[in-house]
């Protein structure tokens, strides 16, 4: 098993026909035949779009995602539209009752995505990001901007909240022998749809998923929340092994860190309280980043 | 993007929030009629500079008797005498860092009869995903400290986006903040203007630090902290304005023109990285080999060799800088793109340190065959740790 994608999973694209759009569209297409199934968009409605590999994918354009969903049952959409138009696309798909929302826009605005996280909350639709560089399960389905190359299809959940990170860890329990049930890239904004506890959650009910990375990042209290929330599980027999890293140990306060939400401020979001929470939870964190791969291997050797 | 604190109160004034009256000035020649466009007989001379803890300030280039950042004056001559001790000084606070930051705006303010002095601000709880009020009697002082010590006298609101400030939170907020009479009805009008200018400028944080209840009952914005969300900036073209470059590292707003994010540190290897998780992770395994990072530097996504070569050029510009380090794992970015914008920058402005690359990824090959046929004494690094240990044996090495 996996989570939340699969080879079954039907995708549509909300801002295929841009640069960013296209090229990942092709990519993703070419990864193992993800179900890419249409674009959305408002004035090309009717239209179709063509890759530019050698399978010459053809996609239909729809002038909304209503449509788009209605005509090809799609299960999930994307969306790389521009920060400003960003959120309103987000909107759009929440209304189509679309189940799984990934957006991998960076840079939209925080009270953007206080409406859509309002929105999100009555809602049937979950959202995975923004600013997250998407999710993809092994020989089966990838949606965003993740190197599919790297990936390797085995028995390690990868959650976190940054993109390359992500990448990291992936590389190293495939360079393992371990490889992933399925890699889920949280986002590096303040306000976001899925969080840390959604992921463990299902990870820690697929039965597939054995061992589990966690990557969080200096800001907020997510990791914090994280920790709790698995020392709760503990306590009611459910648990995995488990390794983990915390970016940032050498940021300075009141520093943003690139993403909106890496920043220490007000005392709060600091390294070393994640890495004491998570440790007190049963993760061994890893004080290398290139180290994942490595301290996973000892924790499931014992 | 951070604004001075008369910029703050001139945006909160906009929206009918009550703030003293006040001049900036730019010269001690202007603190005199500065002065006598306001009522008196007590002004306030406050330095305008990005960071907090102006008034424990001490300035650099006077004795440690001097007084801070922040003065009462209680006559036109003293408000003059102030000016031109402040001006063009350096003033360091507990948020300026050693260097402290020059002086180069005063801000002459009508001076308020205080009674008590609370704290307010707003910024987005991101546990619940709302703009949030938090409030405290315990005004005027250090509020992480107040935090830290009686964590029970701060009092967070989180406000539904989808109503505003209800009548109901405004209640809420005039009892916790223990307001009745005169200020409690000033109270009830000015929670929702806050609340509106923050949601309307796209604000990041609104600090007022204190909210001062005066002798007569009223209350006044006595300081306000006002920073904007960068990725809204693109629909405020007014707060944009307000932008003060001589407050922010040359070499930062260099990097943010080409929508690089910089910031610079005081170690020194200088790093190149896409993704800000990476790059956090990349100073902290410099660190944890025993060395300093020079800089936090994301080249994002996707990169143009442009790109590349303005980032690799902002760290060679930094004279602490012993070593680089470049370490990419490319997802969207091509090592081979990173690899040509490493070459011609270097090209460019030659190479005077020790040079690391790490490459992975995307088009890894292509990129490693590009460096090594490129002649550069550039250093190949294997993963990111044998990156990090030959970076740090470079520049020690070489100390």
């Amino acid at each position: 098993m996996s989570i939340l994608v699969n080879k079954d999973t039907k995708i549509i694209v909300q801002g295929l026909t841009g640069k960013t759009g296209t090229f990942h569209t092709e990519q993703a297409l070419e990864y193992y035949g993800t179900k890419m199934v249409a674009g959305v968009h408002p004035k090309k409605g009717g239209e179709s779009w063509s890759s530019g590999l050698e399978s010459a994918a053809e996609l239909p354009i729809f002038a909304s995602v209503g449509e788009a969903k209605e005509a090809t049952g799609a299960d999930a959409s994307v969306v790389y539209v521009p920060p400003a138009g960003a959120a309103a696309a987000i909107i759009e798909a929440i209304d189509a009752e679309i189940p799984f929302i990934v957006c991998i826009t960076e840079g939209i605005p925080v009270a953007d995505m206080v409406k859509v996280k309002a929105k999100l909350e009555k809602s049937k639709s979950r959202l995975l990001g923004p600013n997250c560089p998407g999710i993809l399960t092994p020989e089966e389905c990838k949606i965003g901007i993740m190197p599919g190359s790297i990936f390797k299809k085995g028995s390690v959940g990868v959650v976190s909240r940054s993109g390359t990170l992500t990448y990291e860890a992936v590389f190293q329990t495939s360079n393992a022998g371990l490889g992933q049930t399925t890699a889920v890239g949280i986002g590096g904004d303040p306000v976001k749809g899925t969080e840390f506890i959604d992921v463990l959650e299902m990870f820690l009910a697929d039965d597939e998923t054995q061992s589990i990375i966690m990557i969080g990042e200096i800001g907020g209290s997510a990791e914090e929340e994280a920790a709790q929330f698995l020392k709760d599980e503990a306590k009611k027999g459910r648990k995995k092994p488990m390794a983990g890293f915390i970016a940032g140990r050498t940021a300075p306060p009141g520093r943003t860190m690139g993403h909106a939400g890496a920043v220490i401020s007000g005392g709060k979001g600091g390294a070393e309280d994640k890495i004491a929470a998570m440790e007190e939870a049963g993760i061994k964190v890893s004080p290398s980043p290139a180290k994942l791969g490595e301290t996973l291997l000892e924790v499931l050797k014992g | 993007m951070n604004i001075h604190e008369y910029q703050g109160k001139a945006v909160l004034k906009e929206f009918g929030a009550p703030v003293a009256e006040g001049v900036a000035i730019f010269s001690a020649d202007e603190a005199e009629a500065a002065a006598k466009s306001l009522p008196g007989p007590l002004w306030v001379v406050k330095s305008q500079i990005h960071a907090g803890g102006r008034g424990k300030g001490k300035f650099k280039e006077l004795g440690p008797d001097a007084k801070g950042g922040v003065r009462l004056a209680f006559s036109l001559e003293e408000v003059t005498a102030h000016a031109k001790e402040m001006l063009g000084n350096t003033l360091v606070t507990a948020q300026t860092g050693e260097g402290g930051k020059v002086v180069n705006r005063l801000y002459i303010e009508d001076g308020a009869d205080i009674e008590r002095e609370l704290y307010l601000s707003i910024l987005v709880d991101r546990t619940v995903g709302r703009p949030a009020f938090v409030v405290s009697t315990e005004g005027g002082m250090d509020i992480e400290a107040v935090a830290h010590d009686t964590p029970e006298k701060i009092i967070t609101l989180p406000i539904d986006p989808e109503t505003g400030v209800t009548e109901a939170d405004s209640k809420k907020l005039c009892d916790a903040l223990e307001l009745t009479g005169v200020a409690a009805e000033d109270g009830m009008k000015l929670f929702p203007i806050l609340h509106k200018a923050f949601v309307e400028k796209d604000m990041a944080l609104l600090e007022v630090n204190p909210l001062i209840v005066m002798k007569d009952g009223h209350l006044r914005v006595l300081d306000a902290k006002v920073s904007f969300d960068g990725n809204a900036l693109f629909r405020h073209d007014d707060i944009m304005a307000l932008r003060d470059e001589t407050e922010e590292d040359a070499k930062e707003i260099e990097a943010s023109k080409y929508d690089l994010a910089y910031v610079a540190l005081d170690g020194d290897i200088g790093c190149m990285v896409n993704g800000a998780g990476l790059a956090m992770a990349t100073m902290d395994i410099i660190k944890l080999y025993g060395a300093e990072p020079a800089n936090f530097l994301d080249v994002g996504g996707g990169a143009s060799k442009e790109k590349v070569t303005a980032a690799f050029k902002i760290i060679t510009s930094d004279p602490n800088v012993k070593g680089i380090l470049v370490n990419i794992f490319g997802g969207i970015m091509r090592c081979d793109v990173i690899a040509e914008g490493v070459i011609a920058a270097v090209q460019e402005v030659g190479l005077q340190v020790p040079l690391v690359v790490r490459l992975e990824g995307t088009n890894v090959e292509l990129g490693k065959k590009i460096i090594n046929e490129s002649g550069l004494n550039v250093i190949a690094a294997d993963d990111l740790d044998d990156a990090a240990q030959k970076i740090v044996k470079a520049v020690k090495g070489g100390a």
